[in-house]
């Protein structure tokens, strides 16, 4: 007998997923503009490996395989290590990358939900430090030809050095560190092809095209304004808090949030309910310290971007700052209770 | 007259469904053959029955009587013979039963002598004594006594009166109609209810989905001064009573608190209008509107006696032949009831019948993915994701930090959940497990209590005991030293109390008694000899002996007469 209430909006697992899949597309074709298809392929395999893991995890855990498989929740993972990874890394890196990620980090804590860490990021991390010459190894803009992507996925050639180059953000900081030249951002930034108009050839625009579905995400409620805002906002101010202080040796705030994964970061992966956050102060703090954390080792730390380090180090902090955010109950505001939750007795 | 409003947090915006009913008048309910009117219809205990089978009553006769004063009186809705009192099955979730009296109806309507008051010339007090006496509760659906909710609480007094027309939950026009229709009549049960409470201020908030609604009673309360009619945004739960207080006067009243304690108190309309029919007419609560709707050919809103048999009351709005449930309140905190043959009460606002295609199942249900859309609605602001996974783990303790009490059950967090998890069941298990736990704890501690004062008290007594038996014994050994003047002194006064038989006989014989008694007892204790000692240690039986020894001491003591009867 069903209980109360007895309606329900029309709304499900399954139709956010695919909102968070749809916001991400503008991206994607920006993608392919300027880097071919290669990307398509890459998401067609993440996709693939994800469905896969994710059927046999439920399998093996007896749950049911057509209320889950269909959720879209591995689709979203697979999609989001698709775009993190460089287009052109080996088949077989991003199909035990994305093994790794359902099997591993999101399985094996319990599945849907129940995962501590953002499964894709948990993908990206291991990746970087397994594979770091592979996971470094980022397209030319203009190598779009099909048939030479194709060649360096699936037979794992190396790549000529004219068909791959550094990030802007590897490009920077290998720049910045090698002391032979007396080198200054403005001087890297201004002489360099790889940099574009703001933040990285070709990537800018994709970093816009993200920032356009973040916003329709914004709009169809999915997320909300919190994670987003405090994520660019502490990045371009301690961007330029240090670029103002010392402009030859940081990049100023406009580069740090259109250029590496900022943007894909800001609305799609540190706004995962599941590992971020839940109370509005709790999200602002999670986003902070992404962003302090990205802009760190950005800046001082051995990998080019500090984003998924960042998600993954503040997803571990996550209980801690729910536990301490939780927001005043109705006609208890005035209780004086420290940030613990004030509630009614025992009637 | 401006109003600022307020706002409430949360809160959702289902399809209203209120046309279908709202657009035809009231009509009466026929009168059954039969009424089943339960005693326990309000908050509190359980009137006692004032009737028993075979009994005569008239329309409006008091057939329970309010227990305490924290329960509210019980009527015949009509004249007839009562033909049962037993326990049958109330319109609850519970589907508990509790003690109910059945009518069977005359036809003849005849009253009671009525006796209207006329309020202005009473005291607040005895206002409140008739209306517990009339059975006048909250009529919203949380059927509270109504006279309880007018007593002053701490802040001492109420300044203002809240009049309750917000009718948020979707289907539910019953409050619309009454409002439409007999706004005089709820103007003088304001009337009376400010003067009980003497309040300077009365604010009725009405949802703007009811402009007329909101337009009658704007013109009954045209006279009255200090009276603001105000059309509220509408937003489900603004019916709720702290939210709707929350948005005429910005005071959150928190869980545990009443609303006398912020010097503001709300009632229902309808509940007003009873009011009225009670201290203007002398007319108790036998009878109440309500609304038809769902699945139905003719939904509206029917004045329908209390006792009446739901199955037969949803009849007159012609349920459609695909429904397969009939919901007992509205879609949002109404319950499935688990049999259509139960009567009508004072809590039963609307009956909605329900078929798949009108109210579908929910899905499966999914893991929660913490997405937060039940924090948006949570109207008493709570964290409803968090409280589910503590319900679920069954950690009470955590959720009653998290102020799982503070829960009004509204639904709203169920009703967005993308995940389709019931999180009101959710929140009704830890709450009633908890109720139990308090119970069963309490239930303890009284036992515990009971055990450890009877331990006391033996423990005094053996005291008590063991100091008396060592002034005997002093006693008993002086009494041996000088056996014979006791006895010569106690003789005498004995035989000024004797009257027929001489004392002297007497005493002989009861001696002998006595001596006989004690041989008995000496040859009893004789032939039990200390058993399976002879395997023992010499040291072991050297203690043995010298227990004997003191025993056998003891027995010559016990020997030596008592100075009084033990």
């Amino acid at each position: 007998m069903a209980n109360s209430p007895h309606v329900h909006l029309p709304i499900s697992v399954r139709v956010i997923m695919l909102k968070v899949l749809l916001a991400l597309v503008p991206g994607i074709a920006v993608y392919v503009w300027f880097f071919g298809a290669a990307i398509l392929v890459q998401i067609a395999l993440a996709s693939a490996a994800a469905l896969l893991g994710e059927a046999a995890m439920l399998r093996l855990r007896g749950k049911p395989l057509s209320l889950f498989l269909t959720d879209g929740s591995a689709l979203v993972t697979a999609w989001l290590i698709a775009l993190t990874f460089p287009p052109i890394v080996p088949w077989w890196l991003i199909v035990s990358a994305t093994f790794f990620a359902i099997i591993v980090a999101k399985h094996l804590y319990g599945g849907l939900g129940q995962n501590p860490f953002n499964p894709a990021m948990v993908a990206f991390c291991i990746s970087i430090i397994a594979f770091p010459a592979l996971m470094s190894q980022w397209p030319a803009v203009g190598f779009t030809d099909f048939a030479a992507q194709m060649h360096v996925i699936f037979q794992s050639q190396s790549p000529q050095d004219a068909v791959t180059m550094a990030t802007p953000l590897d490009a920077l900081r290998t720049q910045l560190h090698s002391a032979a030249a007396r080198a200054t951002v403005a001087g890297i930034l201004g002489s360099h092809a790889t940099f574009g108009n703001i933040g990285g050839k070709g990537w800018e625009w994709i970093a816009l095209a993200y920032l356009a579905g973040g916003l329709w995400l914004l709009q169809q409620r999915i997320i909300t304004w919190h994670v987003p805002v405090a994520f660019l906002g502490v990045l371009a101010a301690i961007a330029t808090a240090f670029s103002l202080a010392n402009p030859d040796s940081y990049a100023g705030p406009t580069f740090h949030v259109i250029t590496g994964g900022a943007m894909l970061g800001a609305f799609f992966i540190a706004t995962d309910p599941v590992s971020g956050a839940t109370t509005p102060r709790g999200k602002l703090i999670f986003a902070t310290g992404v962003a302090l954390l990205t802009w760190i080792i950005r800046t001082f730390g051995a990998y080019p971007d500090g984003m998924a380090f960042g998600v993954l180090l503040m997803n571990l902090c996550v209980p801690l700052i729910d536990m301490r955010t939780q927001p005043p109950v109705f006609g208890h505001k005035d209780d004086k209770r420290g940030d613990d939750k004030q509630g009614g007795g025992t009637p | 007259m401006i109003t600022t409003l307020f706002r409430f947090k949360g809160g959702v915006k289902p399809a209203s469904h209120k046309d279908e009913s709202a657009q035809v008048q009231i009509t009466q309910a026929p009168l059954p053959s039969r009424l089943v009117v339960p005693l326990r219809q309000s908050a509190g205990g359980t009137p006692l029955p004032l009737v028993s089978t075979g009994r005569r009553v008239l329309k409006g006769e008091r057939i329970g009587a309010p227990e305490g004063n924290f329960s509210s009186a019980i009527h015949a809705p009509t004249s007839g013979r009562v033909v049962a009192v037993e326990l049958r099955m109330l319109p609850h979730p519970s589907g508990l039963s509790s003690l109910c009296v059945e009518i069977e109806t005359d036809g003849e309507e005849r009253w009671i002598d009525l006796a209207p008051v006329n309020y202005e010339a009473e005291t607040p007090d005895t206002l409140r004594n008739i209306l517990r006496d009339a059975g006048v509760v909250g009529l919203g659906g949380a059927t509270f006594p109504s006279h309880l909710k007018l007593k002053p609480g701490a802040s001492g007094c109420i300044e203002t009166l809240i009049i309750n027309g917000a009718e948020c939950e979707p289907w539910i026009t019953c409050d619309d109609r009454l409002m439409r229709e007999r706004a005089d009549e709820i103007a003088r049960g304001i009337a009376i209810l400010r003067h009980i409470v003497s309040a300077g201020r009365v604010l009725i908030g009405i949802e703007d989905n009811k402009p007329q609604a909101i337009a009658a009673l704007r013109a009954a309360m045209a006279q009255a001064e200090g009276v603001d009619v105000v059309p509220v945004p509408t937003r489900y739960p603004a019916g709720g009573e702290r939210q709707l207080i929350r948005v005429l006067t910005g005071i959150e009243i928190p869980y545990g608190r009443y609303g006398t304690d912020f010097g503001v108190q709300c009632f229902n309309v309808a509940t007003a209008s009873s009011v009225h029919r009670a201290i203007d007419l002398g007319q108790p609560l036998i009878s109440r509107i309500v609304t038809l709707a769902g699945n139905v050919e003719r939904p509206g809103n029917v004045e329908t006696l209390i006792g009446t048999p739901i199955d037969a009351l949803l009849k007159l709005a012609a349920p459609r032949a695909d429904t397969d449930r009939t919901i007992m309140g509205g879609p949002m905190m109404g319950f499935t009831l688990p049999r259509t043959d139960l009567p009508v009460t004072k809590a039963t606002n609307c009956i909605l019948a329900a078929s798949p295609a009108l109210f579908p199942l929910q899905g499966d249900e999914m893991p929660c993915i913490r997405c937060g859309a039940c924090t948006l609605v949570c109207p008493a602001e709570l964290q409803p994701h968090e409280l589910y996974w503590f319900s679920r783990a069954k950690n009470f303790g955590k959720a009653q930090e998290y102020g799982i009490f503070d829960c009004i059950e509204c639904g709203c967090c169920a009703y967005v959940c993308p995940s389709n998890i019931r999180l009101v069941d959710y929140y009704r298990f830890a709450k009633s497990s908890m109720r139990t736990l308090e119970r069963e704890k309490t239930a303890a501690d009284a036992a515990r209590e009971r055990y450890e004062f009877r331990t006391a008290r033996d423990e005094r007594e053996k005291t008590e005991k063991a100091a008396r038996l060592a002034a005997k014994t002093a006693a008993g050994r002086q009494a041996a030293e000088g056996a014979g003047a006791v006895k010569a002194a106690v003789a005498p006064a004995a035989t000024a109390f004797a009257e027929e038989k001489p004392l002297a006989a007497l005493d002989e014989r009861k001696k002998a008694l006595i001596a006989a008694a004690m041989q008995r007892v000496q040859s009893q204790m004789a032939g039990v000899q200390p058993k399976n000692i002879d395997n023992l240690t010499p040291e072991k039986q050297a203690e043995i002996r010298e227990i004997e020894a003191r025993r056998v001491k003891v027995r010559e003591l016990a020997k030596t007469p008592p100075d009084e009867p033990v």
